[in-house]
């Protein structure tokens, strides 16, 4: 089972270095958190705190955006783009079940995307901590961005899936992948902002409002980072919510690893479906 | 059940507004190579994902090895190569091979071989993306070879390949046969089959119309042997008033006649002397069994 699942997870990185989508995800963070740290970080100087500290700050807002895009455009067209060129008759027709064969791409990505992050945030944290502007605590920090961007990236993987075992053509999978990625990313928080807004202190603001921003991943993502970093005199916004919240910030983090399993399952019964 | 290794029985299969497979049985046995024949939408490739257990069928019976279709029993003894398949391009030949070896649970470096049975060994290292549609072709067919399979489901193997690579398919098709392989393939190119299949199986609108050697089909169509006999000049209408036929053509005459009166025919025509210039016979192809067997169940439908 294991060599299985191992075979399918290998092959996705193998392609994935080989048409250079590693390179290009890992060097779009690359660029834009050293942006993000070397221009964020004027205003940083005056405040005294740890400038580690300030760029995990502005990079948890920077993954919220391009980690659930890249982990959509890793994992659209896992299922139906195989559909579509034939190539899963052939897997199918082999000794695998489709629960290793989906465990197994969703190890791929995850890997794919965990170097990228790694890389492409590691870059930063060293320049920064090379220039002499770094401290234990700061690297704490950034070591847990890592780790949840990546655990934000499983769950957007998870939703790609979905998507691909839902359509019969990876067009059609690309343009919901988008779609979902505009609604979770952009408009759920629009959405959530403007009735916050027309109504700051009715029953929405108090007992709604807390709960849908922990059903979002992106959401929870930059909740729990925010909170954990208490940065939030820092970089108002969002984060001020934290010491108003009905719970601890910490179950930001559960709702994203409940969201994982409860997307992964689906669309583990969703492959059962599908005639290749 | 029995010793065959694909045993179909009255199976049925229905979309929402057609009968793709309507009510098909036959057995194939270790060693056959078996043609599987019939139109687009014929219900070929519906019957294949039938048998992979890709599809699931509205009636009857399917025994793949003596187990279930789909099961992992069947999976481990079959291969299957289906009709259009784009691997991933940015990987090399010798990657696409070792990735199948492994969901096999075969060694990859046992797979390797496979390459130059092909005749891709000097391409193993370049990307697929850069190979020709025969290549690839190969490619997925040294795929369905890997680790000794019992049954081979091929479909269409030899569309997009040039005459020699053809050839080259049908060699290697019986030497698994030869090892004790079923294969089942299924094609459209009729006249290449011929004396490269033991068995020949058409389907028409989703039903079975025939199922038998080749010769046994021809005798079963009962077509005529076609002659065409070139006159002087002059002497068309004197020539077909004495052969007994109507058909002629400016300098030729047409006639038909069963096997057993060839002979007779042909001495009939000597017979007539400096009269006839040249004669053509035409004894039925593959082309015109295939479209005999196929006609009669559309006219029956």
């Amino acid at each position: 089972m294991f060599s299985r699942i191992l075979t399918i997870a290998g092959q996705e990185i193998r392609i994935g270095i080989r048409n250079r989508w590693i390179l290009l995800a890992t060097m779009i963070l690359a660029v834009f958190s050293l942006a993000l740290a070397l221009l964020g970080s004027a205003p940083a100087g005056t405040l005294g705190v740890d400038r580690l500290t300030i760029t995990v700050a502005s990079l948890a807002s920077l993954s919220v955006y391009l980690v659930p895009l890249i982990a959509l455009l890793l994992a659209f067209d896992a299922i139906c783009g195989e559909v579509e060129r034939g190539t899963l008759l052939m897997t199918f027709s082999c000794p695998i079940s489709r629960p290793e064969f989906l465990v197994g791409k969703a190890l791929g990505h995850t890997l794919v995307l965990s170097f990228a992050l790694v890389i492409g945030y590691g870059l930063t944290a060293g320049l920064l901590i090379a220039m002499g502007a770094g401290s234990l605590t700061g690297l704490v920090d950034f070591a847990r961005l890592i780790a949840t961007s990546i655990l934000l990236g499983v769950c957007f993987l998870a939703i790609g899936y979905v998507l691909s075992a839902l359509t019969r053509q990876s067009g059609t999978a690309a343009a919901a992948a988008i779609a979902a990625w505009l609604v979770l990313v952009v408009l759920y928080d629009l959405a959530l902002l403007g009735a916050l807004v027309a109504n700051p202190s009715g029953v929405f603001a108090s007992s709604v409002f807390p709960y849908a921003v922990l059903l979002n991943p992106a959401d929870a993502f930059r909740l729990f980072n925010l909170a954990a970093l208490g940065a939030s005199e820092l970089v108002g916004g969002m984060a001020g919510v934290s010491e108003t919240l009905p719970f601890d910030p910490r179950f930001a983090l559960l709702s994203l690893i409940a969201f994982v399993a409860a997307a992964l399952t689906a669309s583990a019964m969703l492959i059962r479906r599908i005639t290749p | 059940m029995t010793g065959s290794s694909l045993s179909v029985r009255k199976i049925s299969k229905h979309f929402a507004s057609f009968k793709a497979v309507d009510q098909v049985s036959f057995d194939l046995q270790p060693g056959e190579r078996v043609a599987l024949l019939g139109h687009n939408g014929a219900g070929k490739t519906t019957l294949f994902k039938m048998v992979l257990g890709f599809l699931n069928r509205d009636g009857g019976e399917i025994s793949v090895l003596n187990a279930a279709p789909g099961s992992n029993e069947a999976r481990q003894g079959t291969s299957y190569l289906p009709e259009s398949v784009a691997f991933p391009g940015a990987l090399t030949g010798k990657e696409v091979l070792k990735f199948y070896a492994r969901l096999k649970g075969q060694k990859p470096a046992d797979a390797l071989p496979l390459l130059e049975r092909v005749g891709l060994a000097d391409a193993a290292g370049r990307r697929v993306s850069t190979y020709s549609k025969g290549m690839r072709q190969r490619l997925g067919l040294a795929q369905a070879l890997i680790g000794r399979p019992k049954l081979v489901l091929l479909d269409e193997p030899t569309t997009g390949l040039d005459p020699i690579s053809r050839q080259n398919v049908y060699e290697l098709i019986g030497e698994i046969a030869e090892q004790g392989a079923t294969v089942l393939l299924s094609s459209h190119a009729l006249t290449e089959l011929e004396a490269r299949t033991d068995r020949i199986l058409i389907m028409s609108k989703g039903k079975l119309v025939a199922d038998d050697q080749l010769n046994q089909l021809r005798e079963q169509a009962g077509l005529p042997i076609r002659m065409k006999i070139w006159t002087r000049p002059d002497a068309v209408e004197q020539v077909a008033d004495q052969l007994g036929t109507t058909r002629m053509n400016g300098r030729s005459v047409e006639l038909d006649c069963t096997i057993d009166d060839k002979i007779r025919a042909l001495s009939a025509i000597s017979a007539l002397g400096n009269l006839v210039e040249d004669v053509d016979v035409h004894a039925p192809s593959l082309d015109d069994v295939y479209r005999h067997f196929s006609n009669t169940a559309q006219r029956e439908a």
